[in-house]
């Protein structure tokens, strides 16, 4: 080996080592977006990355950013891995004035950055995933997980086929099973369904899936064996479209297999054809590209070419979960400026900003999103909003997706107990005082 | 002219048989530690922590692990990530049961209950060599990452099977948990690592370790001249797996505070840490650290330069440097296919002629 060509190479690394990241011009909202366009889930992250993304320039590019201030968008890649997901939070929450709020897009990097970010003073916002019991805001002062958890999730699904049953009190006797992703993800709508089933006297069946979710044979033999009359869906990534064409070639009735809000992407459906014409998913918004805020990200980014992805895309569901969540951090950011009165808030304000953060019905009007999803509004002990979700249903023939349901309220009585459980058991592992809410 | 070793005498046998014998290397290593161990802590912040000295660290310690199993012993290991598991689960028990323990004596503890379910799993390797082997430590990864998954003793009955660190102090300070300062974390790591790179050096120049080359060379030779193969392959599963743990048992604790088995300890991180050890160079000490650099720290270096410095992207950084990792191992394993070590070893002789070769 030459080893002045080694020496020069090492000499350029060792050069370029030390630099780390070149900051943002001041007066800018600093806004980190961890991503995973690569990797296993790269087909799920990639439409939500692009919908976070589109809203954010759509900001800048229609209004000037928030307020007058710009913003600043970082997105720096996880691969959905948490390691890399740790290097992307210590390399960006310094970046310009400082991150202002983190949406971690993974269950492992949530969990990894609850305690790092709580330290450093910095929002993160799991929006309708990570650590359920993070709703309680008085042991959770920084994390929000609004507009839904998986247990309320849990419950809106089994008030669905309540009301197909006609009535909870039907559910007796029922066989309902659940399809996971062995996860702590995947896990976290059992204890839910647990309590319920004793409620309502149900059998659950639980049924995990090993990552990635290839294969699932074994797992669709045993239902094909009990025949179940609900199978719920806790999945992620390849195993969602697996579970589907599984399903549907064990012609499990498609009517009565339902997902959760991430196992509901067109991506998921459209691998198994016709045979998952009726497929149904919980869901915290609407799908479509029919809103005027569509109209608007089509006018200012696509007809510029400055759009994040492709544009037959936009619209798709997870590109709309991407687009929900930088509406309602741009809302908190706002509310934030609103309350002290800044054109560049800290970490700590937009803390306060989602603390208060109230976005109507109206004010959904006003942002192009009416009847987009409903209206929430945060509290100093409610980190998780109403917790409402709907059902929608998929329709192979159109290939779109449409609500069918009524928006199910949560239901605390079941789910109240267990945040507070999980919750307090989190505080007294880590000596968390909970503060008051008064 | 500067790495000569002309007129160094040994004329007792302990000069003879220090660990470095040469001054210069005695010197680099000293000067080596001391950065590491004055310097560093004063500049040190939770990026360069968390980001790139606490994965190397970690990482080095089990690739020091591996390489005692597979690089002195030759017994063919991918069973890694299923050890790290047991180490970082035993230190999650260990710790939440008796949370006065002293985390140093929680970590040991924790390499003690990994070593001793690598002697369990190592015992096919009486009958079985090679792939063989290989297949049966495979059965190992799985099974131990099922187990962590499955039985809830294991993450105390929580709802989700994540294990969170508490926080925990040592000598007044605090180590684990988000309030621990970055240099307290590091110091606390390096310690251990530093420790036991000098334990594992001097184990494999004794010998155990001669013990375990002989049957790495040629076991029935070994047999023959009165190694007994039941306690030196046992004895290198015990060991390597006491590293490896403990690695397992650091990364929980220290580096991620919070980790979830199927994620954290899968099939991949036994690749990994396999690969440190073949490109940093089967059995050196040397090697695994020049490994785990290599691979912890290369892509987060690739990462840098092209998203920061170059305005990539940040995805096609990600395509990039994926595809540039693969290219340079290709290209460092045809270059000196003998790893990283074998290539410092060259250029220490070529140093030793310098600047009049011949």
């Amino acid at each position: 080996m030459n080893l002045r060509k080694l020496f020069a190479g090492a000499a350029v690394a060792a050069v370029a080592l030390p630099v780390i990241a070149v900051s943002a011009p001041a007066g800018e909202l600093t806004i980190p977006s961890l991503v995973y366009r690569t990797g296993p889930y790269a087909p799920n992250g990639i439409p939500f990355a692009n919908g976070y993304a589109d809203y954010w320039n759509l900001l800048n590019e229609r209004d000037g950013g928030i307020e007058g201030s710009k913003i600043n968008l970082i997105e720096c890649e996880t691969a959905y891995n948490t390691q890399q997901g740790v290097e992307c939070y210590e390399s960006t929450k310094g970046e310009g004035a400082g991150a202002l709020v983190y949406q971690p897009l993974s269950t492992g990097i949530t969990y990894q950055l609850i305690p790092k970010a709580s330290a450093d003073k910095i929002p993160v916002f799991s929006m309708g995933y990570g650590r359920t019991s993070a709703a309680n805001g008085k042991v959770f002062e920084w994390i929000f997980n609004f507009p839904a958890t998986y247990w309320d999730g849990a419950t809106a699904i089994v008030q669905y086929i309540g009301d197909r049953e006609g009535g909870m009190d039907k559910l007796k006797g029922k066989k309902l099973a659940l399809v996971y992703h062995n996860s702590a993800y995947g896990k976290e709508p059992i204890r839910t369904l647990e309590v319920m089933a004793e409620k309502y006297g149900y059998e659950l069946m639980l049924l995990p899936v090993d990552h990635p979710g290839q294969e699932q044979k074994a797992t669709w033999l045993q239902v094909r064996r009990e025949r179940p009359d609900w199978v719920m869906m806790w999945g992620w990534g390849v195993m969602n479209q697996v579970a589907i064409k599984e399903a549907a070639s064990i012609r499990y009735p498609m009517d009565r297999f339902i997902g959760v809000w991430w196992s509901a992407s067109e991506n998921d459906v459209l691998p198994a054809g016709a045979g998952a014409d009726g497929y149904l998913a919980a869901a915290v918004h609407a799908p479509g590209a029919d809103f005027p805020v569509h109209a608007d990200i089509l006018k200012h980014l696509y007809d510029k070419n400055k759009g994040a992805g492709e544009r037959d895309r936009v619209g798709e569901v997870l590109y709309n979960r991407g687009l929900a969540a930088a509406m309602w951090t741009s809302e908190a950011i706002r509310t934030a400026m609103k309350m002290h009165n800044t054109k560049d808030p800290t970490a700590a304000q937009v803390r306060d900003g989602f603390e208060n953060l109230k976005v109507s019905e109206a004010r959904l009007k006003e942002l192009g999103l009416e009847g987009f999803t409903y209206g929430i509004e945060i509290s100093c002990a409610n980190h998780s909003g109403p917790g409402r979700a709907a059902i929608q249903q998929w329709d192979a023939k159109a290939k779109k997706w449409s609500i069918v349901s009524k928006f199910y309220d949560r239901m605390p009585e079941i789910t109240g107990p267990l945040i507070e459980a999980d919750s307090s058991a989190y505080a007294k592992e880590n000596n968390i005082t909970a503060r008051s809410c008064n | 002219m500067l790495y000569r070793e002309a007129g160094q005498f040994r004329t007792s046998y302990e000069d003879d048989q220090q660990v470095f014998p040469i001054r210069q290397d005695r010197w680099a290593v000293a000067l080596f530690l001391a950065v590491a161990v004055l310097a560093v802590p004063l500049v040190i912040n939770d990026y360069w922590a968390n980001a790139v000295l606490l994965p190397f660290l970690v990482y080095a310690m089990a690739a020091l692990g591996l390489n005692i199993l597979v690089g002195y012993c030759g017994q063919i290991s991918l069973g890694t990530g299923g050890f790290m598991a047991v180490g970082a689960f035993a230190s999650f028990k260990l710790t939440t049961a008796f949370p006065e323990m002293n985390l140093i004596i929680v970590l040991l503890l924790s390499g003690c209950v990994t070593a001793g379910v690598g002697v369990l799993f190592g015992l096919p390797s009486l009958r079985i060599k090679g792939f063989y082997l290989a297949v049966a430590t495979l059965a190992a990864q799985f099974f131990l990452v099922w187990l962590f998954n499955k039985v809830g003793w294991f993450y105390n009955y929580n709802a989700t099977g994540q294990i969170t660190v508490p926080p925990r102090e040592v000598f007044g300070f605090l180590v684990t948990g988000p309030e621990a300062k970055p240099h307290v974390a590091y110091l606390f790591t390096l310690g251990f690592v530093v420790a036991f790179a000098l334990i594992a050096k001097n184990v494999v120049r004794g010998r155990i370790g001669r013990m375990w080359m002989a049957i790495r060379d040629m076991d029935i030779a070994a047999e023959l001249i009165g190694v007994r193969p039941l306690h030196a392959k046992l004895s290198a599963f015990a060991f390597s797996s006491f590293y490896i743990g403990v690695a397992g048992g650091l990364i929980f604790t220290v580096y991620l505070g919070a980790v979830e088995v199927t994620e954290a300890f899968g099939i991949n991180l036994s690749f990994l840490v396999l690969f440190m050890v073949i490109i940093g160079g089967l059995g050196s000490i040397l090697g695994s650290f020049l490994g785990a650099a290599f691979l912890v720290l290369m892509p987060i270096l690739l990462k840098n330069v092209m998203v920061d410095w170059m305005g990539m992207a940040a995805v096609t950084a990600k395509h990039v440097e994926i595809t540039l990792m693969g290219v340079l191992i290709i290209f460092f394993l045809i270059v000196e296919p003998h790893g990283f070590a074998r290539l410092w070893q060259i250029l220490k002789e070529k140093l030793r002629l310098w600047p009049f070769p011949y």
